[in-house]
């Protein structure tokens, strides 16, 4: 199909050079930190692997990458099926169809710390609209700045109402794409909603399904602004996630070579993990 | 109505449920605020937005964002449609490895590259101009627009290349005139993504800006903190980091869902 022609290069070089001018010399000036030691004035020394073992050794790693991963985890198993949930329940053509679209992508396009402050006042135990019906109206004591639980379930909410669109919007892209012929010889062979879910629209869904989790997964891995505005990594280290930990370690002790060297090891973990998905969610397509 | 639109319904209504209370907020003062639960605005006041409209290192922070997200959407998508373009259409050394490296700069954490950000903008001098932000934000968005640029061209048949060719077009012609129309939905559904993230990030639009260029984001982050605890006011502007969005989104409304569609995984 395609011709083979190295003409191509031409037409990638301007993309090649801005983003290698991002991605190539940040990266390598954390590499650079990862193994050297430095006392400021800018006098670096040779410090090795230290930093890595020190990293990968520490408790304070585990328990954030552990967090880390509980958070991604939860948000993957909420957002992924509640998106196809209401994927399939919304309408598939008429007036109502960009109506629901435009209202759903509006969380998305709300800046990040602006979602996390808006969450923090909707919260408030006794002047936000959530605190005030939970503390008042339901009476369940519930405040996040005191209870780990509490800014937990926050958190995940938040995401939750921050990022769900998005499966939705994936997942309708690829139901919309489902010809009315498939629909109609299921119904003639009698086939349940079930059934029709799992043998038409799903494999439908494949696709898009796999772009939704592999970006779900590398954007909740990598969160930080709308957690940090919203409890600051607290209460005590409770909701600290690895990329909020970073910031602390590089910008807040300066400590650049644990935090590079973390930086490294959490990309790593990153590229690792969608690797796998990708792998894992692609396999029947190559066999 | 069909029993089953109460599962959108609610959704939606989960999700304006939060932004209602952002907006309620910002029509409050802050003494009312604070005074006590209000399901509307008791007292209501304009002069959360007037505070905004009339203090120059508030609207600039508008205008601040404005400029480096359309930079970084003009860059981006201009980058962006030859190489998509040269994915779709050739085969060439590398290049499958060459699309997958684009991708994995979306899995690197913003924070990681806060600092080598500043130095390196710091270096060659960008240091807080809009333009550092715009080209730090191509980090991300190119990949992104190439991604979604060669799934529409994807759906471009060849024959239309062929047949320009022998009817005489050059390529840039042919590319300028012919070819770009014809993915116009694409253009747009690129641009529109380019936009949405590069509005929405702000832990690099920070990192590399001090006064001249320094986003909304965060002028009120600092404001927050510094003038007390100003509710109000806080909540007015983030209500009106809503609004560009809204606009923007309301443009591709038709095209948004096959955008996301789009693209090879």
């Amino acid at each position: 199909m395609k011709t083979e022609n190295n003409k191509g290069w031409f037409f990638v070089a301007p993309v090649l050079v801005l983003v290698a001018f991002n991605a190539l010399i940040p990266m390598m000036t954390v590499v650079n930190y990862s193994v050297q030691e430095t006392f400021g004035d800018n006098v670096f020394f040779w410090q090795g692997l230290d930093w890595f073992q020190q990293i990968l050794r520490s408790d304070r790693f585990h328990s954030a990458l552990g967090r880390q991963f509980l958070f991604t985890f939860l948000i993957l198993i909420i957002e992924i099926p509640l998106g196809i949930a209401i994927a399939l329940s919304m309408p598939r053509k008429g007036f109502w169809v960009p109506v629901c679209l435009v209202l759903m992508a509006l969380p998305m396009l709300i800046p990040w710390n602006v979602v996390g402050a808006m969450w923090n006042i909707f919260t408030l135990p006794d002047i936000g609209l959530l605190g005030y019906f939970l503390n008042h109206v339901l009476g369940i004591n519930y405040d996040m700045t005191q209870d780990p639980l509490a800014a937990w379930v926050t958190i995940i909410t938040m995401d939750v109402w921050h990022w769900t669109s998005l499966v939705v919007l994936l997942s309708y892209a690829g139901l919309v794409s489902i010809p009315d012929a498939y629909y109609q010889a299921a119904k003639i062979d009698g086939a349940s909603n079930w059934s029709v879910f799992r043998y038409i629209q799903l494999p439908k869904m494949k696709t898009v399904l796999t772009i939704a989790i592999l970006l779900r997964f590398m954007d909740s891995f990598n969160i930080y602004t709308e957690p940090f505005v919203l409890t600051g990594g607290g209460p005590g280290n409770s909701t600290t996630l690895l990329s909020i930990d970073l910031v602390k370690i590089a910008l807040g002790q300066f400590d650049l070579g644990p935090a590079a060297a973390m930086s490294l090891i959490y990309f790593a973990i990153t590229l690792l993990v969608s690797w796998l998905f990708y792998t894992l969610m692609t396999k029947d397509d190559l066999n | 109505m069909q029993k089953r639109s109460i599962v959108p319904i609610v959704y939606i209504l989960f999700l304006l449920l939060p932004i209602y209370w952002l907006v309620a907020m910002s029509f409050k003062t802050t003494n009312e605020i604070l005074a006590g639960f209000s399901l509307f605005p008791q007292t209501f006041t304009l002069e959360n937005y007037k505070t905004i409209f009339t203090d120059p290192s508030w609207y600039w922070g508008y205008i601040n964002s404005i400029l480096y997200v359309s930079i970084n959407t003009v860059i981006s998508v201009v980058v962006a449609l030859p190489a998509a373009y040269a994915f779709s259409r050739y085969r060439f050394l590398g290049d499958k490895q060459l699309f997958f490296w684009l991708l994995t700069n979306r899995m690197a954490p913003a924070a990681v590259f806060a600092l080598p950000f500043f130095q390196l903008y710091s270096a060659v001098g960008l240091f807080d101009t809009h333009l550092a932000v715009a080209l730090a934000h191509c980090l991300f968005n190119i990949p992104l627009a190439v991604w979604i640029l060669e799934g529409f061209m994807g759906g471009v048949p060849k024959e239309l290349d062929e047949t320009a060719f022998v009817d005489g077009y050059s390529f840039p012609r042919f590319f300028a005139t012919i070819f770009v129309p014809s993915i116009k939905a694409g253009v747009g559904v690129a641009a529109f993504f380019c936009f949405m993230f590069s509005w929405v990030e702000l832990l690099l639009a920070k990192t590399l800006t001090a006064v001249a260029a320094k986003p909304i984001a965060a002028t009120m982050t600092k404001t927050a903190s510094s003038a007390g605890y100003e509710l109000g006011l806080l909540a007015a502007a983030g209500t009106l980091t809503i609004i560009p969005g809204a606009i923007v989104i309301y443009f591709v409304r038709n095209y948004i869902a096959k955008g996301f569609a789009m693209g090879r995984v």
